[in-house]
């Protein structure tokens, strides 16, 4: 009950954040890389570029359809809004609150051929889905012997740090998918990012995951191509380059960490700051590649520390750059407790806990 | 006198229903309204449309009748109402029977083997056969099926062969499944019956999706979905029931009530009218019958169909049966129900003999052909289970291939680790027995 209130009260929070911008634990930076398409441009914001992303699947494949809890009349976040008008309630509608039948009609969809676009209304209640994501989504090709698959699925939720969020409104949740082989895993980092790298989790022959850090719904804004257009999966994006440390992240964390590359640059420091954008399966090359040239690594991101994926990057890197490493490679994350109301200032990895791992590691 | 005034009251709610409610302009619809018909208030809060009482009740199984088990048989397989005698073509009568006794013949010799160590796992269907052949039979052949696990029959009736599914048992080079899950977990593209896994109930708001996608392609075909009694208590049933409700999916749920979940009785898997009762409340036209009576189960599965197509909606089927052979090669079933109750069930309703009996009755069948068929379908699973044991098991690549369409290079390391290992380490692996 408490939660379908607060889930209605989803749509509003961006606008209030929006008068609070300068209290979010973070500044946007738009894309300053190249555009991954050319073409007339339009300034929009995340949850508008989703809605173009999924406007452009509709209209280009006809057996495509959305749904989930209230995404008939546009979603608790907007990224739905006029889609159902557009093209029939028989395209994109609400399901009954139930995310485990949410999951398991998705797949359903998919096994039967169609193009199935599932929103979970926020990451924090992808729980009950989880059998069928682990269990059956995640292995349907390979234990059919890929005589079925469930390959045009995707499931898109909101995750991440909101500001007053608390324990279920603020989680990051791609750690426990992480660690499940069969599954796509897919963080944008913007507009521009959301649009190509979503276009790209709906064509793409398996199931995908697509967490949208909400705080960036409104908060982000960019100049975003018009143009259908996509962003390789499994390909981290160098979104700064740099010669003295590494630091990776995803989401909006990757916003985070820019201000810090700028803080250190201040001390002298050129970080090299990477953005992960696909979670499984990671881009280790890129990463490897920038830490044999700097010989140092942070991971940053939002979820707790232990068992987060911080760890599979840390663990791997260490092995595939053992001679090259001149200082341990240091995550900076959330603390191993559930994520706080009040508390959220002081539990989140900010940029000044980021900054002074930056010059721990740096000193070692 | 409860059950009565339910009654009386929901024929009451009907007529009312059919009276044109006065809407008054500008009246918000959340608002609750009423309109005085034959002295009872018709009213319309979001949540439901019924009318007001003053009389305090409590509502429970008992104030409704339970739902009656259709059947068409008598226990000697005499149709007990001639005009529900389905009219089954006699070639289809033989092919039904004669893939009961194939399923029951296989069934006992692949779980004597499991026995003797040959393969590592195994599900009879013992006593559950007429549930599989009076449904299949009643389906489209191209009708998606998803299936639990007990329901080999679906797939004997489509011709599958148990040729292919020795090799599944196996997991052989084979087997279409390549060797990944355990016995008894069949799939075919081909046959339209989507792979089985073992987490029960996953697979009814997948059969949910599949049929809306099926509506969306107005391909005129239904979705099939069985499942147990006891999976009908997962949360999945819940969610697919609803949806398939409110979404307006052509799906079959089709229950499998055979008494138990391994050792749960119903009685501690539920305590109302079963899991048919709970149709009409999701808003599911819903049909009981007897799942020992080919038959009923036959015109209660070509009735369902008949309705998902034309209405666009779900129904629920619950045969009710009972579980005549252990859970599984793991499960002792004596250590929780007595072979008294068994030998009960067997003498006065197995689906094979009352079939049997029926075709007999009709001259289609005779002992001889009895045995005789007995025989060979016998010689034919034991010829197909050796020649099975000795086809290699695929390739140990085949471990690493459909995790994802393409092999990411992270399970490509992994494949390389792995023939490197065993390129030094292999004399410790059964390397023999793959290709």
């Amino acid at each position: 009950m408490f939660r379908r209130t607060v889930a209605a009260l989803g749509a509003q929070w961006p606008r209030r954040m929006e008068t609070r911008r300068t209290a979010a634990h973070f500044t946007f930076t738009p894309n300053q890389t190249q555009p991954p398409v050319q073409g007339n441009s339009e300034k929009l914001n995340m949850y508008q570029s989703i809605t173009s992303a999924l406007d452009i699947a509709l209209s280009k494949d006809p057996t495509a359809v959305i749904f989930g809890e209230d995404v008939a009349f546009g979603g608790v976040f907007r990224c739905t809004v006029g889609l159902q008008e557009k093209y029939g309630s028989d395209r994109v509608f609400n399901t009954p609150l139930c995310e485990q039948g949410i999951a398991g009609f998705a797949i359903g969809v998919a096994v039967s051929g169609s193009t199935a676009i599932a929103e979970m209304q926020f990451a924090d209640y992808i729980f009950p889905a989880f059998d069928q994501i682990v269990n059956e989504a995640a292995k349907f090709r390979y234990r059919t012997g890929n005589q079925f698959d469930v390959g045009s699925l995707t499931i898109r939720t909101p995750c991440g740090a909101v500001g007053h969020g608390a324990l279920y409104h603020s989680q990051m949740t791609e750690g426990y998918f992480a660690h499940c082989p069969g599954l796509k895993l897919v963080i944008p980092r913007g507009p521009t990012q959301a649009k190509g790298l979503l276009l790209s989790c709906i064509r793409d022959p398996n199931p995908c995951i697509f967490f949208e850090p909400k705080i960036l719904y409104r908060l982000s804004q960019e100049e975003v191509p018009v143009d259908d257009f996509s962003i390789p999966l499994s390909q981290a994006e160098v979104v700064r380059p740099g010669k003295d440390i590494t630091i990776v992240s995803w989401g909006t964390q990757v916003h985070v960490a820019n201000e810090v590359c700028d803080l250190a640059e201040k001390e002298g420091i050129e970080c090299e700051l990477i953005d992960l954008q696909t979670i499984l399966p990671w881009d280790k090359k890129t990463v490897a590649e920038s830490v044999k040239r700097t010989g140092r690594l942070i991971v940053t991101h939002e979820a707790s520390l232990t068992a987060g994926f911080g760890a599979e990057i840390a663990a791997s890197i260490q092995e595939e750059c053992f001679l090259y490493l001149e200082s341990p490679v240091k995550r900076v994350t959330g603390y191993d407790t559930p994520f706080p109301h009040v508390f959220e200032p002081f539990y989140l990895p900010t940029k000044w806990k980021l900054l002074d791992a930056v010059r721990k590691s740096l000193k070692y | 006198m409860l059950r009565h005034l339910v009654r009386g009251l929901g024929l009451g709610s009907r007529v009312l229903r059919s009276t044109p409610v006065i809407r008054r302009a500008g009246f918000h619809r959340a608002s609750v309204y009423c309109n005085d018909v034959g002295g009872g208030e018709m009213l319309e809060f979001p949540g439901a449309r019924t009318r007001w009482t003053e009389s305090l009740q409590m509502f429970n199984k008992d104030s409704y009748e339970p739902l009656p088990v259709y059947r068409v048989m008598d226990p000697n397989g005499n149709v007990i109402n001639p005009e529900h005698d389905p009219k089954i073509p006699d070639a289809k009568l033989i092919k039904m029977y004669e893939g009961m006794v194939t399923l029951n013949v296989m069934d006992k010799i692949l779980y004597e083997s499991q026995r003797q160590g040959r393969i590592s796992f195994y599900m009879t269907s013992f006593g559950e056969e007429g549930t599989h052949f009076g449904s299949a039979a009643a389906l489209d052949d191209k009708d998606l099926v998803y299936g639990q696990y007990r329901e080999s029959g679906v797939l004997i009736w489509r011709d599958f062969g148990i040729v292919e599914m020795i090799n599944q048992c196996y997991g052989n080079s084979l087997d279409a499944g390549k060797g990944r899950q355990m016995p008894v977990h069949y799939g075919s593209k081909e046959k339209s019956f989507v792979t089985i896994s073992s987490p029960l109930t996953t697979q009814l708001p997948q059969a949910v999706g599949s049929a809306y996608a099926f509506k969306r392609a107005k391909k005129n075909l239904v979705v099939m979905c069985y499942f147990g009694e006891g999976a009908a208590s997962e949360g999945d049933a819940h969610a697919a029931f609803n949806f398939a409700a409110t979404l307006e999916a052509p799906v079959i749920f089709f229950c499998r009530n055979n008494g138990y979940a391994i050792s749960t009785p119903t009685k501690d898997q539920y305590r109302g009218d079963g899991i048919g009762a709970r149709g009409p409340a999701y808003g599911i036209a819903t049909i009981r019958c007897d799942g020992n009576d080919t038959l009923a189960v036959y015109n209660a599965t070509k009735r369902a169909r008949e309705y998902c197509l034309k209405e666009n909606k779900p129904v629920l089927v619950e045969a009710m049966t009972y579980r005549l052979g252990h859970h599984s090669t793991s499960d002792d079933s004596t250590a929780y129900r007595s072979i008294d109750e068994v030998k009960t069930w067997e003498e006065k309703a197995h689906p094979l003999v009352r079939f049997r009996k029926f075709i007999t009755s009709k001259g289609l069948w005779t002992d001889e052909r009895e045995e005789q068929f007995r025989d060979e379908i016998k010689k034919e699973v034991l010829r197909v289970f050796q020649e099975g044991e000795r086809i290699k098991k695929p390739p140990i690549d085949v471990m690493f291939t459909d995790v994802y369409k393409e092999m990411p290079l992270h399970i490509q390391e992994q494949r390389d680790q792995l023939r490197e290992h065993l390129s030094e380490f292999g004399q410790h692996y059964p390397l023999e027995q793959f290709q």
